[in-house]
């Protein structure tokens, strides 16, 4: 029986089964609003709140497949700047072979996710910790890989060709619209994955790996297909990262100052939520802003908090959000409801 | 005879690697920790050598008398506080709390000191010359110091866990926590000396570092962290004498790939890493797989 029949049937005997405490149509349609509203930005606002945008663009969109690896996958890769860097590297071939940067960042997206496969089938082979550094290790290799190309730049990079056509208010405006484009298609992509049948195969192997094994789940597979859109949607923001600063260095590209920071905003939006990232990703630009002065200090102090946040609130402030206020926007687990005669009014939370 | 010299000159680089790894090695062996603020802690230890030097005037070779003990304080400390708190939650926090550390310590380091690099005693004579093997082959004396000092800490590592009381403690804990605990060991106790050996070992690496190349705030991730690991996956995981061996091979790699080209020699080192994955995932020396 399918989830969806069962939880009908099950509803008849007095449960009920929804997703959420509360209607949740609101959510839907205060999302739409919000991303009618931001596509708008750039016949509002001034170019350096667009400019700051694209770069939030950049990190929420890194942070919903960070969180998605780590706090639903249990993959805590450290090495996801192989494929930023791979991204924005793919986009630059495209463009020097006369591709429109513009069209050819979906194609450098799907790339990666090819690329994705055989390095999943290398590190795979390793758990947790060491997995992290083996990530870490396959993202070096591919920069050094990618600097033995002098027609990409050797070590030093090149400048991104082919956007010299538009000016720099459009150029900024067309940046900012795939950027959200971006941003939206892979929150959407997290939250109906997470939502559907891959997401209840991750949470079966979070709470028991061999239980989850055992009833026939593919935790293999699950962990692969995780890694792969992972890295389509980091090589998507890889690809803006390029189209947005106009130059690919390999040391840029594939420092590992990125997973820092997608892992940073996870850690303190919420691990494991789908709000978290975005909230994480406020943070995030907040502080940067302000301590831009401040050379490396927003590092030090996004670091500082990530840390305690990991060790007393592991949740993050989504969390403690939900804790206190019982709101979740982007509900993937389920909630059982006792009605009438079957017992006591109350509610179950599964997730 | 070129690449008897590179041989060579791998295998005696690669005493150099085995002290990187083999405190990644214990640490994951007892605590199951896989500190990822390893190499960025090699480069503190480089630091407090340089201005123990600055302040003290003790001879380069002498100053991990001062270095050691205070990197094993903190690392006993370290471990006491944030590291035991992350275990007590779960590994994956660990792994998130020390790759905080990694990213903190180095744009701290970054933001109070400066972005240049540092060597350790550049006018000392025994660490910059070098004797002759025959007309080919140049044999710096540090790197032969370097090789015996990992060789010793080596065999009195493997002396201490089969030996001494907290050696045998430590083993205790390693193998099942509870049963040592319901015999009365005081696992955190025993985490923070294990610490503390750990971090004694990364302070080694760290000042034999300072003295065969450079170091600065990046050198942590970029280089020491990432040749300890390969060196422990070569070798095979939570193997001691592994890491010896798995050192060795990447020296050995690297300066073969160095003949080809400077940039080469990295990425040689990186791609037998990668080839012992795929070919012999359990590592050279252990039977099975571990992990």
């Amino acid at each position: 029986m399918s989830l969806a029949a069962e939880t009908t049937a099950r509803s008849a005997e007095g449960f009920r089964v929804s997703r959420s405490r509360r209607n949740v149509a609101w959510t839907g349609a205060g999302a739409l609003i919000v991303v009618v509203v931001l596509a708008l930005f750039p016949y509002i606002v001034y170019s350096g709140t667009t400019t700051i945008m694209v770069q939030a663009f950049i990190v929420l969109t890194l942070a919903s497949m960070w969180n998605m690896m780590a706090g639903y996958a249990g993959l805590v890769s450290v090495g996801q700047q192989a494929f930023v860097g791979l991204g924005a590297y793919f986009v630059l071939f495209l463009a020097l072979h006369g591709t429109s940067p513009f069209a050819g960042l979906p194609v450098a997206a799907i790339g990666c996710g090819v690329a994705a496969v055989p390095l999943w089938w290398l590190v795979s082979r390793l758990r947790s910790g060491y997995f992290a550094i083996a990530t870490w290790v396959l993202a070096t290799t591919v920069m050094l890989f990618i600097e033995k190309f002098p027609s990409l730049g050797s070590g030093t990079g090149m400048s991104l060709p082919g956007l010299s056509s538009y000016g720099p208010t459009l150029l900024l405006a067309y940046t900012y619209w795939i950027g959200l484009a971006v941003t939206v298609l892979s929150l959407g992509t997290v939250y109906l994955l997470l939502r559907g049948r891959l997401g209840l195969v991750l949470t079966a192997i979070r709470d028991d790996e061999v239980a989850a094994r055992s009833s026939g789940a593919r935790v293999g597979l699950a962990r692969m297909i995780v890694f792969v859109v992972a890295a389509i949607g980091c090589g998507a923001a890889g690809g803006l990262l390029a189209i947005s600063q106009l130059i690919v260095q390999p040391s840029a590209v594939f420092s590992v100052q990125w997973t820092a920071e997608m892992a940073f905003a996870v850690i303190i939006g919420g691990l494991g939520t789908i709000e978290g990232p975005i909230l994480g990703t406020i943070v995030y630009i907040v502080l940067q802003q302000t301590l831009a002065s401040y050379n490396a200090w927003y590092l030090i102090v996004l670091g500082l908090v990530a840390i305690l946040v990991a060790l007393f609130a592991r949740r993050g402030l989504w969390g403690l959000a939900d804790k206190h206020l019982n709101v979740r926007l982007f509900p993937v687990g389920y909630w059982l409801r006792i009605t009438g005669s079957a017992g006591r009014s109350g509610a179950m939370k599964g997730e | 005879m070129d690449w008897v010299n590179d041989v060579i000159q791998g295998i005696l680089t690669g005493g150099l690697y085995a002290l990187f790894a083999c405190g990644l090695s214990l640490m994951f062996g007892v605590m199951k920790v896989v500190n990822l603020a390893h190499g960025d802690l090699a480069v503190i230890a480089g630091y407090v050598a340089l201005g123990v030097i600055a302040v003290t005037h003790i001879p380069v070779l002498l100053s991990f008398l001062v270095v050691v003990p205070i990197m094993a304080v903190l690392g006993y400390v370290l471990q006491r506080t944030v590291i035991q708190t992350a275990l007590d939650r779960s590994v994956l926090t660990t792994l998130l709390v020390t790759f905080g550390l990694s990213v903190v310590i180095e744009n701290a380091l970054l933001q109070f000191i400066n972005a240049n690099s540092h060597s350790l005693g550049t006018g000392n004579a025994i660490i910059t010359s070098s004797f002759s093997l025959g007309s080919q082959i140049q044999i710096a004396y540090l790197l032969l110091l370097l090789f015996g000092v990992a060789v010793v800490v080596l065999l009195g590592l493997q002396y201490f866990l089969s030996k001494s009381k907290y050696g045998r403690m430590i083993r205790a804990v390693a193998d099942d926590q509870e049963a040592a605990q319901l015999s009365g060991i005081d696992y955190r106790h025993v985490f923070g000396i294990a610490a503390a050996i750990a971090f004694g070992t990364v302070a080694l690496a760290g000042i034999g570092y300072g003295m065969y190349s450079q170091f600065s705030p990046t050198t942590g991730t970029d280089t020491i962290l990432l040749f300890a690991f390969a060196a422990v996956v070569i070798g095979g995981l939570g193997s001691l004498w592994g890491t010896l061996v798995g050192g060795v091979v990447l020296g050995v790699a690297q300066e073969i790939g160095s003949q080809i080209s400077q940039s080469d020699a990295l990425l040689a080192g990186y791609v037998v890493f990668l080839a012992v994955l795929v070919l012999r995932p359990q590592g050279l020396t252990t039977r099975r797989a571990q992990s």
